[in-house]
């Protein structure tokens, strides 16, 4: 497993993928934060960094899928896993070796903002008046949920050998598992019967649970079995198609 | 301990691609697989290596069951693919060192070393594969899949693209592998399977057709020639002229019967005295000696009529 996650974090980082996805991720989240007049923290007479927490499963919406949709459809694509099956790995190798090199590279694009707290812990009127609590808990939620997008847009990439299908198919999913379930709670056929439990099923409840500082076991649970989840199909179907 | 196929089957979506195959392949014995294309050939390596999963049939590598325990036999297994799919954004090094990686190897850049010695790769090693032409491609594809010194070796279409120069550097590689190694390697060019393999595995439409050394192989062409003739009106009654002494086999292809009879034998003139008393104009007769690439052919393409 860690041959392939090497070989998957040397390619982000000796061609222009990786640095691509860290550099848009920084620049668009720090233009949120910092720069346009209704979300920046600047105008907002509040020491918070809600703006980041609220704006980045946005990005990832877009950035994660773009980081996936390489894992298995350019190699299906180019036929190179047909070197890997051929190797003694296993596909649990080598789904995970990917998954981690994906997640280390959304990482790396996270940890920069670490800045920003530092940033806005000086700002603070007295200095520190900032809810590290709510922070680190979001920070955790945001690290879930790139968990979950990573899963999910490496469970589309898997399904054809088309990396822009792979992205747009990705990228669907994850919206899908992340918004679609709050607003179809709303439909007038589940309010008062089903909405909770429906609500419950994605992503965006769980997220913003964990984002007020509550960590709660079963939210942990919920994304971690989503991860599992999509990675096991993942698995399953590469493994039931040879 | 050897290679072990039995009554291996392929189905791919209710057409069966490998049908009922049994062969065994031995250490120090390089066995040539040869099949027109779509014969199967590289359906069968496959599954030898446990990239496809047979639908019938067991394969035993070094007692190692691929059904059971794929991840042994990978590890006694050195393939070259077909296509010889690489990541065209690594560098020469850095493909041969993820895989000697993935193979846990010892001491990996004196392994490396030896490897880019012997494949010839010398002067590219540096360069991004992407660049590289076709032939150095090829031994890339050959140094990985000897770099973890596999006791079976699987080349599918090793001599693909090479020049005559490579061509000759690769066999002779193929060759010395060949002495302590399992070496299983498809072809098409008959030449080179006649030079390099000690036996001869011939499958046509799935189809186990023949399985003989070369030796053998040889014998069974020496005491044959060929006579190829075109009658006027194309395919015609054949068996008066089946009857005669000495023909052993007749074959009809591209608008010509090919005779194949027994050698010292001249059998032209009765022949031609069958075909007046048959009321048959012959336009063409032609003296042939047979060679591999002819039972090749009648083994595999031509429409039989024994």
């Amino acid at each position: 497993m860690y041959s392939i996650y090497k070989k998957e974090i040397k390619a982000f980082f000796s061609s222009l993928i990786g640095y691509i996805v860290i550099g848009v991720f920084l620049v668009s989240i720090s233009l949120f934060m910092w720069v346009f007049s209704d979300t920046s923290v600047l105008n907002y007479n509040f020491a918070t960094m809600d703006q980041l927490f609220s704006i980045a499963p946005l990005i990832f919406l877009f950035l994660i899928p773009a980081v996936t949709m390489r894992s298995f459809a350019e190699e299906q694509g180019k036929g190179t896993i047909e070197i890997l099956y051929t190797k003694p790995l296993t596909t649990w190798d080598i789904a995970g070796g990917k998954y981690f090199a994906n997640l280390t590279l959304v990482l790396f694009a996270l940890l920069p903002t670490l800045v920003y707290y530092i940033s806005i812990y000086q700002l603070g009127s007295p200095k520190g008046n900032l809810d590290t609590g709510a922070i680190i808990g979001s920070y955790i939620g945001l690290f879930f949920l790139a968990g979950a997008f990573v899963s999910i847009g490496m469970f589309a990439s898997m399904l054809t050998k088309n990396q822009i299908v792979a992205f747009i198919l990705g990228a669907f999913l994850c919206f899908f598992f992340h918004w679609a379930f709050s607003y179809l709670a709303m439909l007038p056929m589940f309010i008062g019967s089903f909405d909770l439990f429906i609500q419950k099923i994605g992503i965006n409840y769980h997220y913003s649970s964990i984002s007020k500082g509550l960590i709660d076991t079963r939210d942990i649970i919920y994304f971690v079995s989503v991860i599992f989840v999509f990675v096991y199909a993942t698995v399953t179907i590469l493994e039931h198609r040879k | 301990m050897s290679v072990i196929v039995k009554d291996l089957t392929k189905v791919y979506d209710e057409r069966t691609v490998v049908n009922q195959i049994s062969f065994e392949a031995h250490p120090g014995e390089i066995l040539g697989f040869l099949g027109p294309n779509g014969a199967g050939k590289t359906t069968t390596m496959k599954m030898i290596c446990c990239y496809t999963q047979p639908t019938q049939g067991q394969i035993s590598v070094y007692g190692y069951d691929t059904a059971k325990d794929p991840l042994s036999v990978r590890k006694q297994i050195g393939y070259l693919p077909e296509h010889n799919p690489l990541y065209e954004e690594m560098y020469v090094r850095e493909f041969l060192q993820f895989v000697a990686s993935i193979h846990k190897i010892d001491n990996k850049s004196k392994r490396i070393a030896e490897v880019i010695e012997c494949t010839g790769l010398g002067i590219e090693q540096n360069k991004i594969i992407g660049t590289l032409s076709k032939g150095y491609r090829q031994r890339v594809g050959l140094a990985q899949a000897i770099i973890h010194d596999a006791q079976v070796l699987i080349l599918d279409e090793p001599t693909s693209g090479l020049d005559m120069n490579q061509l000759v550097d690769i066999r002779q590689l193929i060759k010395d592998l060949g002495k302590e190694k399992t070496v299983i390697f498809s072809s098409h060019i008959m030449q080179e399977v006649q030079a390099l393999c000690d036996r001869v595995v011939i499958i046509n439409n799935g189809e186990l057709v023949a399985d003989e050394s070369i030796e053998i192989l040889s014998q069974r062409l020496a005491g044959t020639q060929q006579l190829l003739i075109q009658f006027e009106n194309g395919k015609i009654d054949i068996n008066p002229f089946k009857q005669l002494d000495a023909v052993k086999d007749v074959v009809f292809e591209n608008g010509h019967y090919i005779f194949s009879i027994q050698e010292g034998k001249d059998i032209r003139p009765s022949i031609f005295h069958t075909a007046v008393s048959a009321n048959q104009a012959i336009i063409e007769m032609k003296q042939d000696k047979a060679n591999i690439e002819e039972i090749f052919r009648k083994l595999t393409k031509a429409e039989k009529y024994v």
